[in-house]
């Protein structure tokens, strides 16, 4: 009975923690979640648990980052039904890419094959900034297509940054908004 | 009465053990890591370019679909490996991973700040092993000590639009992964000109 019920607790926790995620060393700013040791040797073992487990293969510390959204600013779960407006400074960074995932971290079919936008390529305004409309029908200007899914998560990469375990808050990093602008 | 709560207790305490030993045995144990998807599909130290990142593709999640990825499977049971990768027009980096998905190294162009990008892949008894005044002789060879045998080097191009991954894609093919069979480093740099 007892044995049970240690395998059940034991085997279940694992299991959540695993998919889940857990809240060691991580780097929230904004709607914006990072890991900054997962591209390290000193990595935490629920992170490896996670990254082997689902067969990922962390960006290495050398080369970037990646921060996660699945809320936007309000902690209002990402809806592929709504428009969603990512906007705002972006940290120091060579480049950057933002893509959008279904929630088993794979891309959404569209048609237009547009599937996230790099720095270069994202349309600015006369200041510099930009926004990227991530909705299920056409925008003008930067439209990210979600395929009409219900949730799915957002993946903002930082290719050659400085921006890393050191990092510490917003200031050291400035990240995007993320606002749901309206639902039907 | 007693006797049920102390079998839950037991149980919950004992839960925690199974948890902490599963949590640090998963890596070991677990047989879809990244290493294991891609053992299928890549050649032991050669480059292999991947699929590009689409909706079909569904071999690793949260690939960029921005970036251009080859990986070399390493095995440096036969004695230490040379890379080298020509440098792409936008960005291009090498990541180096353990047989357990462990990333214990990266660099990028600009840190490599050549165009091409060479670096020495050896255990650290391979290392030890190396003649003194080679080290000398080799002052810009970069040199990664592997924490294991096995492992992968994914290599990196950035394509800064769509149009560009063509691009990308071909200065990752121009790189190579090769075993140096020859122990002094003097025989091993003459197959270099060729490329």
């Amino acid at each position: 009975m007892a044995l049970t019920l240690a395998a059940a607790v034991g085997l279940g926790s694992t299991w959540m923690t695993t998919t889940r995620g857990t809240e060691f060393g991580t780097l929230t700013i904004g709607a914006w979640t990072a890991r900054p040791r997962i591209g390290t040797v000193d990595i935490d073992p629920y992170s490896r648990a996670t990254i082997t487990r689902n067969g990922e293969l962390p960006i290495g510390a050398g080369d970037g980052i990646a921060f996660a959204a699945t809320r936007d600013d309000k902690k209002k779960p990402l809806d592929g039904r709504c428009d969603v407006v990512v906007s705002g400074v972006t940290p120091a960074a060579r480049f950057w890419t933002l893509t959008l995932y279904d929630t088993k971290g794979h891309l959404v079919a569209n048609t237009l094959q547009r599937y996230g936008f790099t720095s270069e390529e994202v349309v600015r305004g006369a200041d510099g900034g930009f926004e990227i409309h991530i909705a299920p029908r056409a925008r003008a200007g930067n439209w990210l297509p979600t395929g009409g899914i219900e949730r799915y998560a957002l993946m903002f990469s930082l290719y050659d940054t400085p921006v890393g375990v050191a990092t510490r808050n917003r200031r050291d990093a400035p990240m995007p908004t993320v606002a749901t602008m309206g639902c039907p | 009465m007693i006797r049920i709560v102390f079998t839950i207790i037991a149980g919950v305490l004992l839960g925690g053990v199974v948890h902490l030993v599963s949590v640090l045995a998963l890596p070991k144990i677990a047989t879809e890591d990244a290493y294991a998807r891609l053992a299928p599909i890549t050649k032991v130290n050669t480059v292999t370019q991947l699929p590009a990142a689409d909706p079909s593709n569904t071999l690793m999640p949260y690939l960029d679909p921005a970036i251009a990825v080859a990986v070399c499977r390493y095995d440096l049971s036969g004695g230490s490996i040379k890379l080298s990768v020509p440098v792409s027009q936008a960005y291009t980096s090498v990541s180096f991973y353990t047989r357990n998905d462990l990333a214990y190294y990266a660099i990028n162009d600009r840190s490599a700040g050549k165009k091409v990008i060479e670096l020495d892949l050896m255990t650290e008894a391979q290392h030890s092993d190396l003649p003194e005044d080679e080290d000398v002789t080799a002052a810009d060879r970069l040199i990664i000590d592997s924490p294991s045998t096995t492992g992968l080097i994914v290599l990196k191009a950035l394509a800064p639009e769509p149009g560009l991954m063509a691009q990308a894609q071909a200065s990752l093919a121009a790189s190579s992964c090769k075993v140096q069979t020859d122990l002094p480093a003097k025989q091993a740099e003459a197959p270099r000109g060729k490329r």
